[in-house]
């Protein structure tokens, strides 16, 4: 392939004969006549960031991502821009932990700067029974390398004068740190991998809705399009947030509600926040964008809709989490609020695995954690549907689990989705 | 030289001068005036700095649409950054500072980024700033975001208040302008409940800032007319200085008030309110915002929407120059150049984009028809233009504008999308509003004002006919037609220049460009990649111009090019509004026990669970360490007997004939046959096998039960309660409600509870072991009458009671109690004490019951009835919950006693291994959920999970804590350590 | 959102509490038959989760505790009907 190598020096030549050199960051492709190896059903980061792994680790290039809009426009383009891997659960945390070892080399890998921010993510700790639970957790972390820091109240409140620890419903014990967490350039994620995976070889074909699949015999052949039959040996739905609706297509029902969560954005500032804080006990966590604006966010919104919008009681509850505990930010203005449709799963982990269909393959049931997971969800997506066996991190992501008994529940609220 | 650009006239109270600060200089201005009014008035025209290049800018709207004048307002913690002086109200003693630059603002260090702009182009920080690794976090992102974000947050905590409020009508009018004044007349006349509410503080909208006569008279004056007439209406509420904010569903409408000038006179008033609206209707009219044109360097101060400079010159009596030019492409610009002239401001030029002949003529005015700008001179503020016929003029004023779009973004707000109109080179609100809103005016893109006026009247009245008013039969205001035509222009070849589209972010056309080259086509991408449209002013001027440009760009219509939709807010909100009362320890509601009072007067120290604020310990003279009250209070109960207040308990009270049976569904253990009298323990599983919660049911007479829930479950077992009574058996006799704040309960465990009890409780009731022994339950009376009710339970292990009382006996009962204990030497004990007495005789709690564990985990396989049906029963024996390597429950004890004693901390948190495993994932065996120094043994216990513990007690492994660097050896035993056989209990 | 409780009248749904879907009515009842352990499974885990209307339970916690079936649509909020659960139950076939 033909690609530019993206470099201070190139952006350099450019500016000085007025970027007339830059190619599209991606190919805009049109479905093959004769069908792919691979269909991913899905442009968002996980669907990118599969077919960039099946064509980068595993030499599968002929794939086609489909997208029925434009390239991320799904959650990966609205979220909270969090990355952390401070799981409880040993199913998990292995994921999640590879998840953060993919980010730490992402751009180096995909020659696209995403902005990965290992600014730390602080949780913030609030009585007795959650310290307890937070030095579970944070074994947790240090048994699976991820790295952690427990900070008293004294260190919290050094590095964080302004958080409110003493007059708050919720004083301020202390705090749970995982310095490699952070965030990362949202859009920059999904557009990275894009540009890698065309790269590769990859098609990605937008304004491409997947309308129905063609099965026969108990085998998916290929999928029905808004632009006409697509053959493909193999497909991979990846559509966390239209799940449900899509697999419904096959006849398929899932264990999963779909939630709107709300995130929001405030005005620019001169720095204020240099890293992640989550305030568990009051339904907030906030960082601040490179551009100056607090990017927060908290509940979801608790029914089932797809509207991709939430109400005003979030809203509020929300922004209160925020003025409790940092009571300056009464003067910040909220500038936008925007709504994003989750995979709510029925213990809150998510799934990666084979369905009774053959050749088609389901992703999804992220609940709002799946931009952190994006690198290792296609990494391990990758190799399942390049190898037919689930990658080492992500056995416990399958369908039947509950039909099993094993579920993954971090949270320990059960079969509802809305409370994980 | 004080305000030099003030004429005669205007809207403003010209006798009363009003005087504030900008970047530290005294000025002055007028009762009536916003802040930027008063900057221009004064011929300040360089007000601050663009995001990105820090580019001098200056004022360029007379609204909230204002990308550039933003500043940062007020001292210490009252100060507010990013706030726009458009729309602030000048106050006496206004400090205004302006932002985003270092140094003073004629001079701004960081401009040398505007020299650097070619390297600068949309997206160049994806490309580069990779090398080396480690230098993204450590050089590029701190230099990144000190020269990013925009005002300075005083740090300091929200001196003002913030209230929340109600409002409830029929018919919600957005918008006080000609359209919105005509539909709240007819609405307000058919007799509906009317809100009108908009966001200036003067309402009357466009009209303020026009010199259209209405009805004959100052278009100004009639609105001033309509709006006395409407306060003078018992059914309308007016809402000045408001922004409906966001459409929410059903009807449901979220506004800020402001009220800063009440809050500056009187620091208890809010300087905000938050208004929720409940409507049935809704008309917006909000009218329509001017839109810019991209020309080569349009960014320089003095450089405004011709309308701005109408509201200026007439709302304001402001000339913001004195050798004006006008660039337009549609018949609107012209007014702002008629309106000059007729006040005798010169204009020198009007510059129209259109193949038409003149639209008026303007007194001593070139005219230019065909022709753009193409280019202008003048670093702080603007000297000329360049035109495209190669002339270049003198201005001290550009007033430019590209057409109005509809201010439709409340139809956006459940995910309509605007349609596109050749004619008017805009977009309208689509079919698909919110249900039960309805658009009239500019804001649907009737720009004339004479037919705006008749439609916001008749939607007055179709709207409350259709609510079912009658309708008025007032007519319509009247006012002369005057056309609105224009052809589209977006940006002008500039060359070398820049032509910038988001003044704010810094985006020109060149980087619009530059994206599509690059393969980001949609709308949203463009967006994305540029930042356009996501600056303060959320693209208000810029959006619909970035548009117009892309589908040049890209050759292709409008339509084709798309639209992004505009979501809530319509203009910022404080986070301050949105949290309203609820900050510091209102935060959350806290709910206080019936000993609290007591409690105090005891120098308890508190905790704060669930919402509850519970006594922790009580500390007594000479007690410094929190371990020495705790161990005291464990061993004086256990030796002789102790109180606890345990009122948080969940209490839920049962009647029916099917209690029984009811209970037995709920619980896995048989309740079908609780003898009257008897209390019995049980354990309550989710419908997935998992343990939810345990507590106590007693039997009180043959048809009337009371439940005990823990205190963290209380609500969540009421309501699952409910559910399976309403939902599931929807026809058996049970009656429930809870009655946690009904009765007061206190614990009263100990060798001598028995002893202490009897001194209370009325001779009649016989509670002596035989009487009254383990598990019973029954209804008593103490101290002379008062009803009781007595439970042998015990959470401790001890001989103990639960009694309960009507709450309002609650702060006597725990006197008497101490009174009468005091020959026993009874203590209060808080949970401290609790927990580790729980601890103590292995009973799980809150960390053991975590939503993870199964009966059978927790060692309670053996109570699991197999012979009927109950919630979790059938899930519960799936095989993944029956494995044997599951985590079990067990207890833990260090094998050197002396371990941790000098930590300072538990083990609780600790995970399990292998003696010789190293500690990874997959070596965890489990972890020790609970841990408490037990003072009756003289060394750290702990309860914990580790996989199949059941059947590993003897076994030693290792609890290791990375966190804290502690790897000691345990040993694996059974959860009751103390009294396993519970003898004490039974006494 | 504003839910018209059948009782009660119009109310903020801010009083609600919100469970999931209507079908949790429907609890298996043959415990002891061979098919109990998938229908359990189905009936706990497996949603339509429809895009369009939705029947679902909503609880009047912040009111007179009675449980709701709402049928809303998910895709635009539209609440097309609220019924007492216990009147839907019964329809259902339940009883004791």
């Amino acid at each position: 392939m033909s690609k530019t190598k993206y470099s201070a020096l190139k952006v350099l030549k450019e500016a000085l004969t007025g970027h007339k050199g830059w190619e599209p960051a991606w190919r805009d492709a049109e479905p093959k006549a004769d069908g792919y190896d691979v269909i991913i059903v899905g442009g968002g980061g996980h669907g990118l960031a599969t077919a960039y792994y099946l064509a980068e680790n595993h030499g599968i290039t002929n794939v086609a991502v489909l997208e029925k809009g434009w390239i991320g426009g799904g959650n990966v383009g609205r979220n909270t821009t969090i990355i952390r891997s401070n799981y409880l659960l040993p199913g998990n945390e292995p994921f999640y932990e590879m998840s953060m070892q993919l980010w730490e080399n992402l751009e180096q890998d995909l020659n696209y700067n995403a902005m990965v921010s290992q600014r730390g993510i602080m949780n913030l700790i609030h009585s007795d029974a959650q310290h307890d639970a937070f030095m579970r957790r944070g074994n947790a972390m240090l048994f699976a390398d991820a790295g952690c820091e427990y900070l008293n109240k004294k260190e919290v409140k050094e590095r964080y004068p302004f958080l409110d620890m003493d007059n708050a419903r919720f004083p301020i014990q202390g705090a749970l740190a995982q310095p490699r967490g952070g965030t990362v350039r949202h859009d920059a994620v999904a557009w990275g991998y894009a540009r890698a995976a065309s790269d590769l070889g990859v098609d990605i074909i937008q304004n491409c809705e997947v309308t129905g699949f063609n099965i026969e015999n108990g085998k998916c052949l290929g999928v029905q399009t808004t632009k006409g039959d697509i053959k493909a040996g193999r497909v991979g739905v990846c559509v966390a947030g239209s799940s449900s609706r899509v697999m419904a297509k096959a006849g398929i029902n899932l264990p999963i509600e779909s939630h709107v969560l709300q995130a929001f954005v405030t005005e620019g500032l001169k720095p204020v926040l240099d890293n992640v804080i989550t305030f568990g006990a009051g339904h907030f966590y906030c960082s601040q964008s490179d551009k100056g604006g607090l990017v927060f966010g908290g509940d979801i919104d608790a029914y089932n809709t797809y509207a991709q919008r939430g109400n005003l009681p979030i809203v509020e509850d929300v922004c209160s989490g925020g003025m409790a505990i940092m009571p300056m930010v009464g003067r910040v203005r909220l500038l936008r609020m925007w709504g994003g449709i989750m995979d709510m799963s029925m213990d809150g982990s998510p799934f990666i695995d084979k369905t009774d269909i053959q050749e088609l393959f389901f992703n999804g049931g992220w609940c709002y954690g799946g931009f952190k997971a994006t690198p290792a969800s296609g990494y391990c997506y990758a190799h399942l549907l390049a190898t037919d066996e689930p990658h080492e991190v992500a056995t416990a992501y399958r369908l039947d689990r509950f039909r099993r008994g094993e579920m993954i529940d971090e949270k320990g609220v059960g079969a509802q989705p809305n409370l994980h | 030289m004080s305000q030099i650009n003030r004429i005669d006239g205007g809207l403003i109270d010209q006798t009363k001068s009003v005087s504030f600060t900008f970047n530290g200089q005294i000025l002055r201005g007028y009762e009536g005036d916003t802040l930027a009014s008063a900057l221009l008035a004064n011929n300040k025209h360089l007000v601050g700095r663009s995001f990105k290049y820090h580019r001098p800018r200056g004022i360029v709207t007379a609204g909230s649409e204002e990308p550039n004048a933003i500043m940062e307002i007020g001292r210490g913690a009252y100060k507010e950054p990013n706030t726009r002086a458009t729309i602030t109200q000048l106050y006496n003693g206004l400090e205004a500072n302006s932002q985003n630059h270092r140094g003073p603002l004629g001079f701004d260090f960081m401009a040398i980024t505007d020299f650097f702009s070619p390297f600068l182009s949309a997206g160049f920080y994806y490309k580069t700033f990779m090398w080396p690794k480690a230098f993204w976090e450590k050089v590029y992102e701190p230099a990144i975001r000190h020269s990013a974000g925009l005002g300075k947050l005083s740090m300091l905590e929200d001196p003002d208040t913030y209230d929340k409020g109600f409002r409830y009508c029929d018919i919600l009018v957005i918008g006080a302008g000609a359209t919105g004044l005509s539909a709240a007349l007819t609405a307000a006349e058919s007799g509906a409940r009317v809100i009108l509410a908009d966001e200036d503080f003067v309402m009357g909208g466009r009209l303020n800032s026009e010199t259209n006569e209405i009805n004959g008279i100052a278009g100004s004056e009639w609105a001033k007319q309509a709006v006395t007439k409407l306060a003078a209406m018992d059914n309308v509420t007016l809402m000045a200085d408001t922004t409906i904010f966001g459409a929410y569903d059903h009807g449901i409408y979220g506004a800020i008030e402001n009220r800063a000038d009440e809050a500056r006179a009187d620091s208890s008033k809010p300087r905000q309110v938050n208004w929720r609206i409940y409507t049935k209707r809704t008309i917006l009219c909000a009218g329509a915002t001017e839109r810019a044109i991209a020309f080569g360097n349009n960014d320089r101060p003095g450089i405004m929407m011709a309308s701005a400079v109408r509201t200026y010159l007439n709302r304001f009596a402001v000339a913001t120059g004195q050798r004006v030019s006008v660039y337009t492409n549609n018949d609107d610009g012209w007014q702002t150049a008629k309106d000059l002239t007729d006040k005798g401001v010169k204009v020198v030029a009007v510059i129209d984009s259109r193949s038409i002949d003149p639209v008026m003529s303007i007194e001593g005015a070139e005219i230019f028809m065909s022709t753009d700008v193409t280019d202008t001179k003048g670093r702080r503020v603007i000297k000329s233009i360049m035109l495209s016929n190669g002339k270049t003029i003198p201005t001290d004023t550009l007033a430019v504008s590209g057409g109005w779009n509809p201010n439709l973004h409340l139809t956006c707000h459940h995910r309509g999308i605007p349609k596109w109109n050749e004619e008017l080179v805009t977009f309208l609100p689509d079919s698909s509003v919110p249900v039960g809103m309805s658009v009239a005016g500019r804001a649907k893109g009737t720009m004339v004002l004479s037919d705006a006026i008749v439609e916001g009247h008749n939607e007055g009245n179709v709207v409350a006919a259709d609510l079912g008013f009658k309708t008025s039969d007032s007519k319509p205001a009247t006012t002369a037609s005057v056309a609105y035509n224009v052809t589209a222009k977006w940006g002008v070849p500039s060359g070398k220049n820049r032509a910038w589209v988001d003044y704010q972010n810094d985006v020109t056309a060149k980087d619009i460009k530059l994206a599509n080259q690059e393969g980001f086509k949609s709308v949203e991408h463009v967006k994305r990649y540029t930042t356009l449209g996501m600056a303060t002013d959320q693209g208000k001027t810029a959006n619909v111009l970035a548009i117009g440009i892309m589908a040049d760009n890209m050759d292709q219509t409008i339509e084709e090019t798309g639209t992004t939709i505009f979501r809530p807010p319509y203009n910022p909100v404080a986070m301050g509004a949105f949290a309203g009362r609820r900050r510091g320890m209102e935060f959350y509601p806290t709910r206080y026990t019936p000993t609290h009072k007591w409690s105090e007067e005891q120098n308890a120290i508190f905790v704060e669970v669930g919402m509850w604020y519970r006594s922790q310990w009580f500390p007594q003279p000479g007690e410094t360490f929190w371990r020495d009250s705790v161990d005291r209070e464990v061993r004086q109960t256990r030796e002789s007997v102790g109180i606890c207040d345990v009122t948080t308990l969940g209490k839920i009270d049962l009647k029916g004939t099917d209690v029984s049976e009811f209970l037995n569904r709920l619980y896995v253990n048989a309740f079908a046959k609780v003898p009257v009298g008897k209390t019995r323990y049980g354990l309550m599983l989710r419908e997935d096998g998992i343990a939810m919660d345990d507590g106590t049911t007693a039997r009180l007479s043959e048809n009337h039960f009371v439940m005990t829930t823990t205190t963290a479950n209380a609500v969540n077992v009421y309501r699952h309660m409910q559910f399976c009574h309403q939902c599931l058996w929807p026809d058996l006799d049970v009656h429930m409600i809870s009655v946690t704040e009904q009765y007061a309960q206190y614990a009263v465990a100990g060798p001598n509870s028995r002893k202490l009890l009897q001194k209370i409780v009325d001779p009649e009731h016989d509670i002596s072991n035989e009487a009254f022994p383990y598990m019973g339950a029954g209804e008593i009376s103490i101290c002379d009458g008062i009803p009781a009710r007595l439970f042998r339970i015990s959470f401790s292990g001890e001989l103990a009671f639960e009694i309960a009382v009507p709450t309002r006996y609650g702060d006597s009962l725990i006197r008497v109690l101490m009174e009468a204990g005091e020959e026993f030497n009874a203590i209060p004990y808080g949970t401290e004490a609790l927990g580790a007495m729980r601890i103590e005789k292995g009973h799980a709690a809150g960390p053991e019951l975590n939503g993870q564990t199964s009966a059978y985990d927790l060692g309670m396989g053996g109570m699991v009835s197999g012979k009927k049906d109950f919630i979790g029963y059938t899930l519960g024996l799936r095989e993944g919950m029956q494995r044997d390597d599951r985590m079990q429950m067990v207890g833990f004890k260090p094998v050197n006693k002396s371990a941790l004693l000098d930590a300072g901390h538990s083990m609780a948190g600790a995970h399990l291994v292998n003696l010789r495993d190293k500690p990874d994932t997959f070596t965890d065996q489990g972890w020790i959920s609970s841990s408490i120094y037990s003072p009756i043994f003289g060394h750290y216990i702990g309860l914990g999970y580790i996989k199949g513990g059941h059947s590993r007690k003897g076994e030693t492994v290792r609890a290791v804590d990375l966190v804290r660097g502690q790897d000691i050896e345990v040993e694996i035993c059974s959860p009751h350590f103390y009294d396993p056989q519970g003898e004490c209990l039974r006494v | 959102m504003i839910i018209n409780h059948p009782l009660l009248g119009p109310r903020d749904s801010e009083e609600f509490v919100y469970l999931g879907s209507a079908d949790l009515i429907n609890r298996p009842t043959n415990w002891e038959s061979e098919e109990a352990a998938e229908d359990f499974y189905q009936y706990l885990y497996i949603r339509e989760n429809i895009a369009g209307d939705n029947r679902e339970l909503w609880y009047h916690e912040q009111g007179d505790q009675s449980w709701l079936v709402v049928t809303r649509c998910t895709l635009t909020h539209e609440i097309k009907s609220v019924e007492l659960a216990q009147d839907v139950s019964r329809a259902q076939g339940r009883s004791k």
